[in-house]
């Protein structure tokens, strides 16, 4: 068992979650209000990672990163290091290829919301952010969550895009699932099997608790 | 405290449906906007509310201006001072009455405070006690009945309500109905009410506003409007059938009398401006100025414009049966009228059977033409 693979995933998982869901969930809540032909046009754009094989996808990650090309040249001027083959590298094109994971079910649970509330919500005087705060992400929650989760699990099995961009450094860029690929090369079946095991327990887990809080599709919260 | 003068509305619209409206409400005058689907009564409300935003216009409340398009102005909803009553209720489905009523309060900063006058909003409507059921736990009544709590407890300058007992059975309705009544009589505001169905606009209405494709036809008191409609529009939105096209026969200018020669029988009708001998005319009559003759024996009234013909379909609707005879009209449109059902029954009123009817001069109404 590869545990520095493991607690590697782990960090990249919940540094994905944490970075991307407040942008998800901003994002989604954005799109629901836009007229239906741009939030068409917007939509389809975000959801180009989930269609896009996930080589393709790393190549054009690996490529923009890159020392020679803009984002890859800003990194540098901020941080003096590359971007290709770090963890904050693997991080942004987690959270890349994460994004249709993340918005959609978001963007479905906003949806579900009826104008009316919104309008109900207006009529009442309550602001733009107590509308957000009190009605909206209430009823959107479950959303939100099954995005984040979704995300999470997500980020612990990916391995094209991983492998792209960050490579197979240990400790710094190979995850969980480059090592399980790492030890079947090396005919270790039985540690690959381990933590394919350990993988597929926390996916799991992960939707099992999705599903359990989500079962009912409020959540109350105080006045 | 803001005195109030009741609403102002000038709104032209274009989407989502054509609007071209202009009326007041009256501080403590209750407004009912109805009309076929389509024809642009939500709309209004949801224009006064701010979630539509006219092409041209004006809406004032008071003083206070909430839209006017030649100074740009445009008052965002959750600033205008609005109780709504939404069809779907919208009230917020994970939080409690008490909670939904809770929200639309801001003016007490003690939070304790609040939540006293969110019961007392909750009492006013018949739900003491219920303040800590979610809207899935109440029945439809009760649901409307937060839905206008919660729209009182803004403290509103107008009530906006949006076809309020569409989604309730009949015996609920009427209830609520009367408990609309009981709850106007504290209310210092103009209140405009959307509905499709005439009857109810009736009760509770001081006046009505007869829409049809994004215009007001007519807005009068229920009265003006069933025996006045403007034209054969207005007449059949608020439920008069008998319709029928005339020839002026003769103008007395001394009696102040006119005649119609509807068929092979001579009308007579009070004087009217503006008509001229030979004149075609569209004139309507709703079924309580039509009198059913005794079958057995003759009476008094039967003199005053007798019509004869015969039934040619009789409806018993409980107490009451009504009747479409056959007369001598040249479109050959029936006549309708109703009689209650034990004086059908005695008079043995049957499909075949010979009638007189006499139509009441007074309640012979000469319109414009739907057209014109």
């Amino acid at each position: 068992m590869d545990w520095g693979a493991f607690n590697l995933s782990l960090q990249l998982a919940f540094y994905t979650v944490l970075l991307l869901m407040p942008i998800a969930m901003l994002t989604a809540r954005w799109l629901v209000i836009q007229p239906a032909r741009r939030k068409a046009i917007i939509e389809a754009l975000l959801t180009i990672p989930l269609i896009l094989p996930p080589t393709v996808m790393g190549f054009f990650l690996l490529v923009s990163m890159n020392d020679t090309h803009a984002l890859g040249k800003i990194w540098r001027s901020l941080f003096d290091e590359s971007l290709v083959f770090s963890f904050e590298g693997l991080l942004l094109a987690s959270i890349i290829v994460n994004i249709p994971f993340a918005i959609q079910p978001a963007l479905r649970a906003f949806e579900s919301i009826g104008s009316d509330m919104r309008e109900a919500a207006a009529t009442c005087g309550m602001s733009r952010w107590r509308t957000f705060r009190r009605i909206e992400f209430p009823l959107a929650w479950s959303g939100i969550l099954t995005g984040g989760v979704l995300t999470f699990a997500h980020t612990l099995g990916e391995f094209g895009v991983v492998l792209m961009v960050g490579g197979n450094i240990p400790g710094e860029t190979r995850t969980i699932s480059i090592a399980i690929y790492d030890q079947v090369q090396s005919f270790d079946n039985a540690s690959a099997g381990l933590m394919a095991g350990v993988l597929l327990a926390i996916s799991v887990f992960a939707i099992s608790i999705t599903f359990l809080l989500t079962r009912k599709p409020l959540i109350r919260i105080r006045a | 405290m803001v005195k109030h003068k009741g609403i102002e509305v000038t709104i032209r619209l274009d989407n989502p449906v054509s609007l071209d409206v202009e009326f007041k409400v009256s501080d403590k005058e209750l407004v009912a906007l109805v009309g076929p689907s389509g024809g642009g009564k939500s709309t209004i409300l949801r224009a006064i509310a701010g979630f539509e935003k006219p092409i041209a216009g004006k809406i004032s409340v008071g003083a206070q201006q909430w839209f006017d398009s030649q100074q740009k102005l445009f008052v965002q909803p959750r600033h205008r001072r609005v109780g709504m009553v939404f069809q779907s209720y919208a009230l917020f489905p994970h939080l409690s009455a008490l909670e939904n009523v809770l929200e639309a309060i801001s003016e007490r900063p003690k939070k304790a405070d609040r939540i006293e006058l969110a019961n007392e909003y909750l009492a006013r409507v018949n739900l003491k006690g219920l303040g800590k059921r979610r809207p899935d736990q109440m029945s439809g009544g009760q649901q409307q009945r937060v839905a206008v709590a919660r729209a009182l407890a803004r403290k509103p300058d107008v009530l906006l309500l949006d076809e309020p007992f569409s989604a309730v059975d009949k015996v609920t309705r009427i209830r609520l109905q009367r408990e609309l009544v009981d709850l106007r009589s504290d209310l210092s505001i103009p209140i405009i009410l959307v509905t499709h169905d005439i009857e109810e606009a009736a009760r509770l209405a001081d006046r009505i506003a007869v829409l049809h494709e994004g215009r007001i036809l007519q807005m009068a008191t229920h009265e003006v409007l069933s025996k006045s409609p403007v034209n054969t529009d207005v007449a059949r939105l608020v439920g008069i059938r008998n319709i029928f096209n005339s020839r002026v026969a003769r103008i007395d200018n001394e009696q102040h009398s006119l005649e119609l020669q509807w068929g092979n029988s001579l009308l007579e009708m009070p004087y009217r401006n503006g008509l001229a001998i030979d004149q075609t005319v569209t004139w309507c009559i709703p079924s309580d100025g039509i009198v059913v003759h005794r079958r057995n024996r003759p009476s008094r009234g039967e003199h005053e414009n007798p019509v004869f013909g015969t039934v040619n379909e009789v409806f018993h609707f409980g107490q009451t049966t009504e009747l479409t005879i056959e007369v001598d009209d040249p479109d050959a449109h029936p006549l309708h009228c109703s009689v209650p059902t034990h004086v059908a029954e005695r008079n043995e009123i049957g499909v075949g059977a010979d009638l007189g009817v006499s139509l009441k001069a007074d309640m012979i109404h000469i319109m414009d033409s739907a057209d014109s």
